[in-house]
């Protein structure tokens, strides 16, 4: 047997849609027995991996499709975010993104490029892969209050 | 799923209640509403979060493209009534230590 769930579920790279991917993982992840403040922002770093392939996987083209593939484990969620659109550099990317220091020039302030920071933050793991378009890989683990940041789960 | 902005208008301050959910389809909404206001030296708003149930990088970005633009008029922003998880996203971003946030009391 198996020792996770996989659940995938394709959609349009449409903006109208990332609410319905927000609502499926947060019900996948009640499942897993995941926190209300751990499902919060599992919510908000799926959404930014599906907001970046909407914003910018397929432009000028129609009908681009994002497929988000989830593995459910007794403790843990793996989610899966692959377009098939252009790919993007990501420790390019990377090396542009973090919190808003240096502020002192307001003009200078960052409106977009918070969204890796922030998937890096909330979830315990992410990769990305670039061959062939661009796949987001995350991990959060399910902790418990009381347990250290550091304990890791044993995975099967 | 949408995004709405009720305004209400007590001498030089602006109060904006924001309800709803601030995402990659509802950002442009709230910008559009942002936009509306006719902004003046001086002026103070004061934007009320307390029903936006969810914000990601998206709705950040739009405060972020407002406080910009009330800097530049010499006007002051606020954001008040932020839930916890929504003051935490500004302060793991490092974005309330350059905009102004009050946190919604705790009881």
């Amino acid at each position: 047997m198996r020792a996770f769930d996989y659940i995938e579920i394709r959609i349009p790279a449409k903006p109208q849609y990332v609410s319905v991917i927000r609502l499926t993982i947060s019900g996948m992840a009640t499942r897993i027995g995941f926190s209300y403040d751990q499902i919060e922002d599992l919510k908000i770093a799926v959404s930014e991996a599906v907001t970046n392939v909407v914003q910018h996987a397929y432009q000028g083209i129609e009908d681009g499709e994002i497929v988000i593939g989830s593995a459910l484990y007794p403790h843990k969620i793996e989610v899966m975010i692959s377009d098939f659109g252009s790919s993007f550099n990501f420790e390019e990317v990377k090396s542009n993104i973090g919190p808003y220091r240096d502020y002192e020039n307001v003009e200078l302030i960052r409106e977009g490029g918070l969204g890796l920071f922030l998937m890096e933050t909330l979830m315990d793991e992410v990769r990305v892969n670039n061959e062939g378009g661009a796949t987001v890989f995350m991990t959060k683990y399910v902790t418990r209050e009381q347990v250290g940041e550091d304990v890791e789960q044993i995975s099967t | 799923m949408n995004v709405s902005v009720q305004f209400r208008k007590n001498d030089n301050t602006l109060q904006g209640f924001v309800e709803g959910e601030l995402d990659t389809y509802t950002a442009p909404m709230l910008r559009e509403e942002l936009d509306s206001i006719q902004l003046f030296e001086g002026m103070s708003i004061e934007l009320d979060l307390s029903n936006v149930r969810y914000m990601d990088s998206t709705g950040l970005g739009v405060f972020v493209a407002f406080y910009k633009k009330v800097m530049k008029q010499k006007a002051n922003l606020k954001l008040v009534a932020l839930s916890s998880r929504l003051a935490r996203l500004f302060e793991i971003t490092g974005l309330s230590e350059l905009m102004e946030i009050e946190s919604v009391k705790k009881v």
